[in-house]
């Protein structure tokens, strides 16, 4: 029987491929790389491009993948793909909107984190809660 | 027949209420089964990343990164993800309860925190408390989309990076069933033993292509993104799951609510049609 390797291929919001292979090729960023099984550990990314993978018996699935990770061990093949095009200044505008949100409301009113006053709210809310259960149960029983 | 018109309108009142929260739990069923769809399809990319990390933390990298060492903490942040609405029971109550605890404990010990909000509810909750909220995202609706955790990762990953805090934590609600969610905290960075787990038997490193250092942070990163991403669509099942319990006993309530005013106004329109009666043969005697 020929050797196999476990390959899985995932995105962020679902898993595409996983499964044994003979063999599989991803468009690195270096160069296309072909990974038979124990190849020695491996970490690259990747370029947008087309994975193959090889199954037993020949026949080969594709996927296309937009960039993302590459990890190898020597019996798994690990390609964690990025859904969306990702570019640096779109993740740095991301990370100021979320900044200037909290900012803007917050300027004025900095200081202390009220400790006292949040378990005291908060055990206010779950004593409601507990009063409602307990009112609900009474019904019940009644 | 007095009191008998209130009784009806507060009876009417109280059935158009119903239909309300009898609708909010259709609604919050079907949004939950989808969500729970999210949340498992999201869920290999994590698991997949997390084994990565941990062959990552075995492997006797020529880098190492800062977020693979525990260093000594002056300062942590806290990414809270809440809902953005409300009408879904303790739900928020007991996470910021869990988070609250968590945070005094640090305090005790003259340790300062940085909050990093995702949901309005989080957001309200520890702006009116003076939290030192620095980053904040809402509204992302019922299907959070990947990118949308990218800012508030990023503005925390920096400031981790920059040595401006030691630690992150991520605070959630775990979905364990559809009646049951429990809030938890998880440590993000630097990466924990629980997920380093299984010694290696002997020393090996990777080959990178190209920069190790480059690809173990932009690693890390995605890491990081993944593990937040997962943790807000599980949040939304929760939601929709509290929502539903929460709605589907506020219409049996309102259910015996007006069983027991039913029982109240039959009563008393009985007693107003005897008295009436009771004035009429009484009438007849008289005369």
């Amino acid at each position: 029987m020929a050797m196999t390797l476990h390959v899985d291929i995932v995105s962020a919001e679902k898993e595409l491929f996983s499964g044994a292979a003979e063999m599989v090729s991803a468009p690195g960023e270096m160069g296309e790389l072909g990974i038979l099984p124990r190849h020695s550990q491996l970490l690259t990314r990747l370029k947008p491009g087309q994975v193959r993978v090889q199954l037993q018996g020949g026949e080969e699935q594709l996927f296309y993948v937009s960039g993302g990770l590459l990890e190898v061990q020597p019996h798994l093949v690990t390609i964690l793909t990025d859904t969306a095009e990702r570019a640096r200044d779109l993740d740095e505008a991301a990370a100021q909107a979320a900044k200037q949100r909290a900012e803007q409301v917050i300027a004025n009113s900095r200081g202390e984190f009220e400790y006292a006053r949040a378990k005291a709210e908060l055990a206010e809310a779950i004593a409601q809660l507990q009063t409602i259960e307990k009112l609900r149960k009474l019904r019940k029983s009644a | 027949m007095a009191g008998a018109k209130e009784i009806r309108t507060k009876i009417k009142s109280i059935k158009s209420t119903q239909k309300i929260t009898k609708a909010m739990e259709m609604v919050a069923a079907s949004k939950m089964r989808k969500a729970q769809e999210r949340m498992r399809a999201a869920r290999p990319y994590a698991s997949k990343i997390r084994n990565v990390i941990s062959h990552l933390a075995h492997a006797h990298t020529e880098y190492r990164s800062p977020g693979l060492v525990e260093r000594e903490i002056k300062r942590v942040g806290f990414i809270v993800i809440s809902t953005d609405r409300g009408l879904c029971g303790g739900l928020n109550t007991n996470l910021f309860k869990a988070a609250t605890l968590a945070m005094q404990q640090w305090r005790t010990r003259g340790v300062e925190i940085d909050l990093c909000t995702v949901g309005t509810k989080a957001f309200q909750f520890f702006r009116r408390l003076r939290g030192n909220v620095v980053a904040h995202v809402s509204h992302l609706g019922d299907a959070p989309r990947f990118e949308d955790v990218l800012g508030p990762v990023k503005v925390m990953a920096d400031a981790f990076a920059e040595g401006r805090i030691d630690a992150i934590y991520l605070v959630y609600n775990e979905f364990v069933n559809t009646m049951s969610q429990k809030p938890k905290i998880e440590q993000l960075v630097p990466v924990t033993a629980e997920v380093k787990d299984a010694a290696p038997a002997h020393r090996w490193d990777y080959i990178y292509e190209p920069d190790p250092k480059e690809l173990i942070e932009l690693l890390l990163r995605r890491y990081g993104e993944s593990v937040v991403y997962q943790a807000l669509v599980e949040n939304v099942a929760c939601e929709m799951a509290s929502r539903m319990v929460a709605m589907k006993s506020a219409s049996d309530n309102a259910g015996t609510l007006i069983n027991e005013l039913q029982l109240i106004y039959n009563k008393a329109r009985q007693a107003s049609i005897t008295q009436e009666l009771a004035e009429i043969v009484g009438g007849a005697a008289a005369v």
